[in-house]
């Protein structure tokens, strides 16, 4: 079966040369990945990368940005390497959401 | 966790500042790490391109080094490129070739910089491929009829970049006032150089 990420040939639409200011959270994300995947800690392979944003449904995928499917695959392949638990990120976010409605 | 909710902007923002602080917790990278990442990245942009292609207009020897071999042709002026396969195509009067990732968004990032929002959509990814002299008109760019376009579609280990054609009226000039001239479009092949005087 052809993947939601395998679109090359396919009918889309007209090219908008939209250019977008990356925002600080999104350098991150960027940066966390370069970290992960550099030989000294070798807790992350493009492949992984690629394989947890090549999994997600069609629907998130076109509706999710693209550096939030990259956050989405960076925090699934930490979780399926065992390096995070679901439950302390699950705490994490909270506590971020916490902070954020403080804000 | 399955889809992500409906404020996804805000949902994968504090996942990032989550994940940040899990891993400084354990150890694993230090917030000036992280700072130095997004400082390196900020920095690069299509003028490392640029300036390697002003050097090829320049040098036929160093030109011939770039073709067989970008990733040496880029360390060759102290350029970082990463442990990817770097491939130069040439224009040339005849040939015009032009760069996509149709299966991500793969980019010569380290020597572009990150890779504008319309290289990574859908609009772009599917009909480069498929209608790439409409593509290219859309960016404004009309190739005559007898000059054949390439599409070169980059993957995760190996990536593309344009050597554009050198401007006419350009003669004499140094590698500083050339490298000015060459735009990141023209690096992508969306674009070509303007003729100069």
């Amino acid at each position: 079966m052809r993947g939601v990420h395998d679109m090359g040939g396919l009918p889309a639409g007209r090219c908008e040369r939209d250019e977008h200011e990356y925002e600080r959270w999104e350098k991150r994300v960027d940066a966390l990945m370069m970290l992960l995947s550099a030989q000294d800690r070798d807790l992350m392979k493009v492949d992984e990368l690629r394989r947890n944003i090549e999994s997600l449904g069609a629907d998130a995928y076109d509706r999710m940005g693209y550096y939030e499917r990259w956050m989405h695959a960076i925090a699934q392949t930490l979780i399926q390497r065992g390096v995070i638990t679901i439950d302390e990120l699950g705490r994490k976010l909270a506590e971020q959401e916490a902070r954020d409605e403080r804000a | 966790m399955s889809a992500a909710p409906s404020d996804s902007a805000g949902y994968y923002r504090r996942m990032q500042a989550a994940v940040e602080e899990l891993l400084i917790l354990k150890g694993i990278v230090t917030p000036a790490e992280v700072q130095r990442q997004v400082d390196a990245m900020d920095a690069r942009s299509y003028k490392r391109g640029a300036q390697m292609v002003a050097r090829a207009w320049c040098d036929p020897a160093y030109k011939a080094r770039m073709l067989a071999g970008g990733s040496a042709a880029a360390e060759e002026l102290g350029l970082e490129v990463g442990p990817l396969r770097l491939i130069v195509v040439e224009n040339t009067a005849r040939v015009h070739n032009v760069i996509v990732c149709t299966l991500c968004s793969c980019y010569p990032r380290m020597l572009l910089g990150i890779p504008p929002e319309w290289y990574k959509s859908r609009a772009y990814r599917s009909r480069v491929v498929r209608a790439p002299r409409a593509v290219l008109a859309e960016f404004g760019t009309v190739l005559p009829d007898d000059v054949e376009l390439r599409v070169h579609d980059s993957t995760a280990d190996m990536r593309y970049m344009v050597l554009p054609l050198r401007p006419r009226g350009t003669d004499g000039w140094d590698e500083a006032r050339l490298a000015a001239l060459v735009t990141r479009d023209s690096l992508i092949g969306v674009a070509r150089l303007p003729d100069q005087g």
